[in-house]
């Protein structure tokens, strides 16, 4: 677990969050969050359900503005800039990777999910799209399983293997910043285990920001973790002393120790 | 103990239901199935005469020439009503291809909310018009429309009927397009939205390509209903014998011609017996296209329940 470094430039947050309210028509869901986020840092991000983690990652990339209802307030920075300056709210999501909680093999092949995103953004030589292919799927820890049968509908994969098809994808969009939404809660705990190993080496490229159901999973790859609770940030602690209660408040001991949740 | 499991091994009232209802569905489904098997067996046996005694291949498939009412020498070429059929049918796909899957693409994908919900009524409105009133604007509107744009003697002709025809079942085509378009799951938008992935290449990668079966039974079920349609065929179409080879002929259909001559008929007669033969026709390529859709909608299901099932073992919430 690397700590973070005593100093840092403003310029080195990957994501800032100031005073972040998020409602859904009108019926607040997330208000008063405000931390930052590291360059190449694996950010937790723990809570029961309703807490507003999901919430929190859709403003993000800007979720908000395909969700009816849905209302941001504050600001959120990526890389320096407040996303709702983004005149092409496209171009920020290209940079921002995201794997969803159950996992989405388009109904298209295996190679066509992973093309995908370098086909939207104009590559068509096929031999650049086989790099990226061969590539993603290498770093996302599928392609031995899967480099035989690359025309076979990518839907058609098993649970854990979509998942990282989907991880495989999102790398393909060559992000800066990945956001993973409870990625292993349909996935077996062997697979998880591989996909956290990737993680971890992925974690030199891109800024991870990794919201969990499973508290260990935190611990296990994040340097920081925050805690969510109905809708309100309770803390952002080193998540070692999280576990080892150093919790700045007694809510997050008890939910982290199994109390509630 | 075993008395205990006697005494609620009882057939109680719900028992009873179920049983009813089950029978009462069976009599429902079955009774769908005798009434189309008996129009068929009613229309053949009409036709059977014909068939057997003076139904000559070549003449009914290859003879433009059908003059029924000839008192010396009666001839059934229905060349040129299958070609009337023919065309109009095929014009009124290149009319509603187009509108429908655009409108059911802007409803399904890019409408929302109320403007959605009002042009939903508006499609099912439109189906709902009778084909007298298509007819109708066929005759009343479009023919002196045609004369003067195209300076041609006559506006009821393929191109009038084809695209009279085309409006009409572009309504329900829209309706099955975008049921098939609804059956997407969201969750394959948003993934691809995630991504970067404007709404045009959402809908175009994925959501189409996700929606194929379903779109090619929507074209299906349009052209069934073009082939089928009768009133506004017979008023916009000119009903004359013709084999078309511009959409400025006027063309008679099939089904017009059965409409305009079964009337003046004596019943058992063989012209009567030639038109209940159009019939027979028409029912097989009619049920030809909605088994051919059928098939492409069994292949769409299919696809999403194995999509469905395989990964659902650990991927259901």
């Amino acid at each position: 677990m690397t700590s973070p470094a005593p100093e840092i430039a403003a310029g080195d947050y990957a994501v800032e969050v100031e005073d972040l309210a998020i409602r859904y028509h009108g019926k607040p869901a997330l208000s008063g969050v405000t931390f930052q986020v590291q360059r190449n840092e694996i950010f937790g991000i723990i809570g029961p359900a309703n807490s507003g983690k999901t919430s929190f990652l859709r403003a993000i990339n800007r979720m908000d503005l395909m969700t009816a209802g849905m209302e941001v307030s504050g600001s959120v920075r990526v890389e320096g800039r407040d996303v709702r300056s983004w005149r092409n709210p496209y171009a920020l999501r290209q940079r921002i990777g995201v794997v969803f909680p159950l996992p989405v093999g388009l109904p298209l092949t295996i190679y066509d999910n992973v093309a995908l995103s370098s086909r939207l953004r104009g590559t068509r030589r096929k031999a650049d799209l086989d790099v990226i292919v061969e590539r993603c799927l290498r770093r996302a820890a599928l392609w031995d399983e899967v480099k035989d049968r690359l025309d076979s509908l990518g839907s058609l994969l098993s649970g854990g293997q979509q998942q990282r098809l989907t991880i495989a994808r999102a790398l393909s969009q060559d992000p800066s910043i990945l956001l993973l939404d409870e990625f292993s809660i349909a996935v077996d705990p062997v697979t998880t285990m591989r996909i956290e190993e990737v993680l971890a080496e992925l974690k030199s490229e891109m800024t991870i920001v990794l919201v969990t159901n499973l508290v260990q999973q935190a611990r296990r790859l994040a340097a920081r973790t925050a805690f969510f609770l109905t809708g309100e940030l309770v803390e952002v602690t080193e998540t070692e002393a999280m576990f080892e209660g150093g919790a700045q408040d007694p809510r997050t001991t008890a939910y982290v120790e199994g109390k509630f949740g | 103990m075993t008395d205990v499991a006697h005494a609620a091994d009882r057939r109680d009232l719900a028992w009873w239901v179920d049983r009813a209802v089950q029978v009462l569905v069976l009599a429902g489904g079955l009774s769908a199935i005798v009434f189309i098997a008996g129009i068929f067996v009613f229309i053949t046996r009409e036709g059977a005469g014909f068939v057997f005694d003076r139904f000559d291949f070549r003449e009914f498939f290859f003879s433009p020439r059908w003059t029924p009412t000839s008192s010396h020498n009666p001839t059934y070429g229905a060349l040129a009503l299958i070609a009337g059929t023919a065309s109009v049918t095929g014009l009124a796909m290149v009319v509603s291809v187009p509108f429908s899957l655009g409108a059911a693409i802007y409803i399904g994908e890019f409408a929302t909310g109320r403007v959605r919900e009002t042009l939903k009524v508006l499609v099912e409105l439109l189906a709902a018009i009778p084909s007298v009133v298509w007819g109708f604007i066929g005759l009343s509107i479009m023919n002196p429309l045609i004369i003067q744009i195209f300076d041609v003697p006559i506006g009821l002709n393929v191109l009038n009927s084809g695209i009279i025809l085309g409006l009409m079942a572009a309504p329900i085509m829209t309706t099955i397009a975008e049921d098939a378009l609804k059956a997407v799951p969201d969750t394959y938008r948003e993934a691809a939205e995630a991504m970067g992935a404007t709404r045009w290449q959402v809908t175009f990668k994925v959501v189409l390509p996700a929606a194929r079966n379903g779109l090619v039974a929507a074209t299906l079920l349009g052209v069934g209903r073009g082939f089928g349609e009768t009133m506004a065929v017979l008023m916009a179409s000119g009903h004359s014998i013709n084999l078309p080879t511009s959409p400025f002929d006027s063309v008679r259909a099939l089904t017009a011609t059965i409409a305009a001559e079964l009337g003046e008929t004596a019943a058992g007669s063989d012209h009567y017996q030639a038109l209940f033969t159009l019939g027979i026709f028409l029912f097989l390529v009619t049920f030809a296209i909605n088994f051919a859709a059928d098939v492409f909608v069994r292949g769409g299901q299919r696809k999403h329940r194995r999509r469905g099932r395989r990964p659902a073992a650990s991927a259901n919430p």
